[in-house]
């Protein structure tokens, strides 16, 4: 039986390549709840064992379940009908199996349902998810909704909501995106009324219009609303629960390109009853920044498991087609794609893989260092350490996000390249993958959002203390020649950060900034590769095609930052004609 | 009115992915060389309980025989939600042919105090003899639906379903105890739950603590014993030991259990080869479909 976990080497390697001894304490916090609940694991060894069954089960239903279905549901679509939305069958039949699995509270508390499982093991298990469906993940996935009810709502609504979300009773969205506030959310004009005085119970009333809502039509909505009436910029904003239901109406379903089978609605609001989550204007700053950034480490997974898709499609193809007299994949124009495809894969999966590592443990600190008393003895470290995992995670998510999507839109397409006109058949599924590849790197922020969010930190020099880290370890032969390639591209990333900051033009570092992070990223992923190919030696000739290639682009991109050239600052609008 | 509901199972060598080394010299299954797996059409039988239960009430007990090591489909089907799992497991069970293995489920189902609904997967991908359920409801002395696809209803002390025939469904109605053989098409088995999966990796059953501790040289015999005992009474507390029995435990005559109670011997395996005289190729062009769908029309395989 095919499984997409126990039959993904590279999958399986990545959970025994991270160190999740300290995400594993910090979250079973001395295993504690292991007399409590007949699940929880009772040593490190236990809690891995008990991952590697989950993912195998996960691997299994999107196999043998999910996938499957997969094509039925892109031509089946989600259907809007007498004010309805519909999910295609396949999709409503999934979700009946993910939460028949247990497998809808993911990393939730066990006192709310939940299995209590860490970021990394959620991001495979939506890897192996969207890999058998890609726009089913808009529901698996988005699992970091409750997550955020369980991180700032008051102890009531976690016990009224959660429990349904792990039991899969309940989806949810995440209510956004405005007509006129889309990458700009600081523009969201849907108002919050608050409570009338004497009201007890404390329900808000919401008024406004959300477009590009994906899973629009689920039960519980989490709304960005302008509480603070006056204000226009991000700190008037607050975060709202609203039910599905009165004052709640979807308008129309938009039609896309992709994930056809993951609902995007258009919502009105009428004086819907809402109740704030958290403090009021907190909305955007706090609540709606911690929900992105886990569903950006979520949508990185989406994109790895639909570049895997399209990556095994087209190795199955390469390998069965003849021309000229041989097998397609023994020609070096069709075999550098396969393992183009190959590396960058396994590049971006280690990179996420680690920024969820990373994001978990910065999460986990934060928990407990709130719990402390500021006169422990451990606080002011665990405050210190706490701090430097938030300066990295707050890099390498939008790194993640950049390098994971921008990856999987250039695999489907190579997918189709490698199947030639076939690719572009519907007989092939290629170019649904293709087709559904292409939201990952616009939605949860495009990915020059995702720059923008990185840059800074990068011209901080916010990884320079990861970098010297990575460059002191030892690289045995044949691995020595590798890291002295990567400290030289580190050096090239110096010259241009220092390049840009001397020059000190907001627009000229802003038309580079792109550059700027994929060299930082590149650098990072390489050393990830190297430290993988410590581990499994066989990952050196992936670590050698990702270093040379990224080396080659850093030269280039590095002489382009430093030269220094206007043209496109001043010349954008005669060239373009306006 | 709650259901006691039997689901009988079998370890079997995966026979989906076979290599060269499936069989031994002398012509038997070398199961070193296969994995085990839950029987799939068992799993389907399984499935069936399952959903009786959860539509009627009642409580699904799976059990298979084997040995110790079998008892990793009972913690396959705990982990799917069975409410309870017996491993019938003895050496005097071993090599028995369907005759010898009726009789000792019948036995064991029996010492239970018997059951209301008694499943059993339409056949075993090993030995492929669909036997078992047929002789099973024999000796139970209760009715049988075989080859069935689907339960209609179940009350007042009957069953109705659908049963595959030649060409064709039926609808039979049966009184209870009923045993039904089930198809792969009846249903698609639900998946372990996640939780379950975590805790009842943890199950085992005595033989397997024993043998576990045998590889332990190093502790004196009473102290094995006695380890033996407090691992036992631990994971009965939690819920977690399986259920045992051997053949005095179920009152069987041992003469007509394993291979001494099996009538059955086996004369000859034979390996069919298939050869390359017997292979065609056929272009992948429009004549070449043609082609290949006429040769078919001719030696009636389609049509």
């Amino acid at each position: 039986m095919p499984n997409f976990f126990d039959q993904n080497e590279d999958l399986k390697f990545s959970l025994r390549w991270l160190d999740l001894a300290d995400v594993v304490a910090l979250r079973e916090d001395g295993f504690a709840e292991s007399g409590e609940y007949d699940y929880a694991p009772v040593d490190l060894e236990d809690a891995l064992d008990s991952y590697r069954r989950v993912l195998r089960l996960v691997g299994d239903i999107s196999a043998n379940f999910i996938e499957p279905r997969a094509e039925d549901v892109d031509i089946e679509e989600a259907q809007f009908k007498d004010g309805e939305v519909k999910y295609p069958k396949g999709t409503a039949e999934a979700i009946e199996r993910l939460a028949a699995a247990d497998l809808m509270g993911f990393t939730l508390p066990r006192k709310y349902g939940g299995l209590n499982m860490p970021t990394v093991t959620y991001g495979m298990a939506i890897e192996m998810v969207s890999r058998a469906d890609a726009g089913l993940m808009t529901i698996f996935g988005l699992q970091n909704i409750a997550e955020t009810i369980n991180d700032f709502a008051d102890e009531e609504s976690k016990m009224e909501y959660l429990p349904k979300f792990a039991a899969g009773e309940v989806t949810g969205a995440m209510v956004l995106t405005e007509p006129d506030a889309g990458s700009d959310l600081q523009a969201v004009a849907t108002s919050a009324t608050p409570p009338a005085e004497g009201d007890d119970a404390g329900v808000w009333r919401i008024n406004g219009v959300k477009r590009f809502i994906t899973n629009g039509c689920g039960d519980v909505l989490l709304v960005l609303a302008r509480s603070e009436h006056g204000t226009t910029d991000g700190r008037g904003l607050s975060l709202f629960l609203v039910e599905k239901g009165e004052g709640v109406r979807v308008r129309r379903i938009e039609e896309k390109l992709g994930i056809h089978g993951a609902p995007t609605c258009e919502i009105q609001f009428t004086n819907a009853p809402a109740r704030l989550i958290g403090k009021r204007r907190r909305g955007l700053t706090t609540y709606v920044m911690s929900l992105m950034n886990g569903a950006r480490v979520a949508i990185a997974a989406q994109a790895l498991g639909i570049a895997e898709a399209a990556y095994r499609a087209a190795l199955e193809f390469a390998r069965e087609r003849e021309q000229f007299g041989s097998a397609i994949i023994e020609f070096p124009a069709v075999y550098e794609m396969l393992t183009g495809m190959q590396t960058n894969i396994e590049a971006a999966r280690a990179l996420v893989c680690h920024a969820s590592v990373i994001t978990d443990l910065e999460h986990l600190l934060g928990r407990k260092v709130e719990t402390l008393d500021r006169s422990a003895p451990e606080y002011s470290g665990l405050r210190a350490e706490h701090r430097d995992r938030a300066k990295l995670a707050g890099v390498l998510t939008p790194m993640s996000k950049l390098f994971a999507c921008e990856m999987a839109n250039q695999v489907t397409s190579d997918a189709i390249q490698v199947h030639g006109g076939s690719g572009y058949m519907r007989d092939y599924p290629v170019e649904r993958h293709f087709r559904d590849a292409r939201i990952t790197s616009i939605y949860e922020g495009t990915t020059q959002l995702q720059v923008v969010g990185a840059v800074g930190a990068v011209l901080a020099g916010d990884l320079d203390g990861q970098f010297a880290q990575f460059k002191g370890r030892d690289y045995e032969k044949p691995l020595g020649t590798l890291a002295g390639k990567l400290e030289r591209m580190l050096d090239r990333l110096h010259k241009c950060t220092a390049y840009v900051k001397k020059k000190n033009e907001r627009e000229y570092t802003n038309l580079h900034a792109r550059r700027i992070v994929e060299l930082a990223a590149d650098a990072y992923i390489g050393y990830l590769l190297l430290d993988q190919a410590k581990v499994k030696k066989e990952k050196q000739y992936t670590a050698r095609n990702f270093i040379l290639r990224a080396a080659a682009r850093a030269e280039g991109n590095t002489k382009l930052v430093t030269s220094g050239d206007q043209t496109l600052p001043r010349r954008h609008k005669v060239m373009l004609g306006i | 009115m709650p259901y006691n509901i039997f689901v009988c199972a079998k370890q079997v060598p995966d026979t989906a992915d076979i290599t060269g080394e499936a069989m031994k010299a002398d012509g038997t299954i070398n199961r070193a060389a296969l994995p085990a797996i839950f029987n799939p059409d068992d799993h389907n039988a399984l499935e069936l309980g399952l959903s009786l239960r959860d539509r009627y009430g009642g409580e699904v007990t799976v059990i298979t025989m084997g040995p110790p090591r079998a008892a990793d489909i009972l913690r396959d089907s705990l982990q799917r939600g069975a409410d309870g799992v017996v491993l019938l497991t003895d050496r005097g069970f071993a090599v028995a042919d369907t005759l010898a293995t009726s009789y000792t489920l019948a036995k064991a189902i029996e010492r239970a105090g018997g059951a209301d609904v008694v499943l059993c997967g339409r056949q075993a991908i090993d030995g492929d003899t669909a036997q078992i359920g047929p002789q099973l409801a024999g000796r139970l002395g209760i009715g049988q639906i075989t080859y069935v696809t689907e339960v209609l209803s179940l009350g007042n002390g009957r069953v109705q379903a659908r049963r595959l025939i030649q060409g064709g469904v039926e609808t039979v109605e049966a009184c209870l105890p009923v045993l039904m053989t089930v198809t792969s098409e009846a249903n698609e088995p639900r998946p372990p739950r996640a939780k379950l999966l975590m805790k009842y990796k943890k199950a085992k059953a005595p033989s397997e603590l024993a043998r576990e501790l045998a590889t332990r040289k190093d502790l004196p015999a009473e102290d094995a014993e006695r380890k033996l005992n407090d691992m036992q009474r631990q994971l009965a507390q939690a819920g977690l030991l399986i259920a045992e029995w051997d053949g005095a435990s179920i009152g069987a005559d041992m003469e007509r259990c394993g291979y001494v109670g099996s009538p059955t011997r086996v004369m000859k395996v034979e390996s069919a080869l298939l050869k390359q005289a017997n292979q065609k190729s056929v272009a992948p062009s429009d004549e070449g479909l043609q082609q290949l769908v006429h040769e078919l029309t001719k030696d009636h395989i389609l049509g």
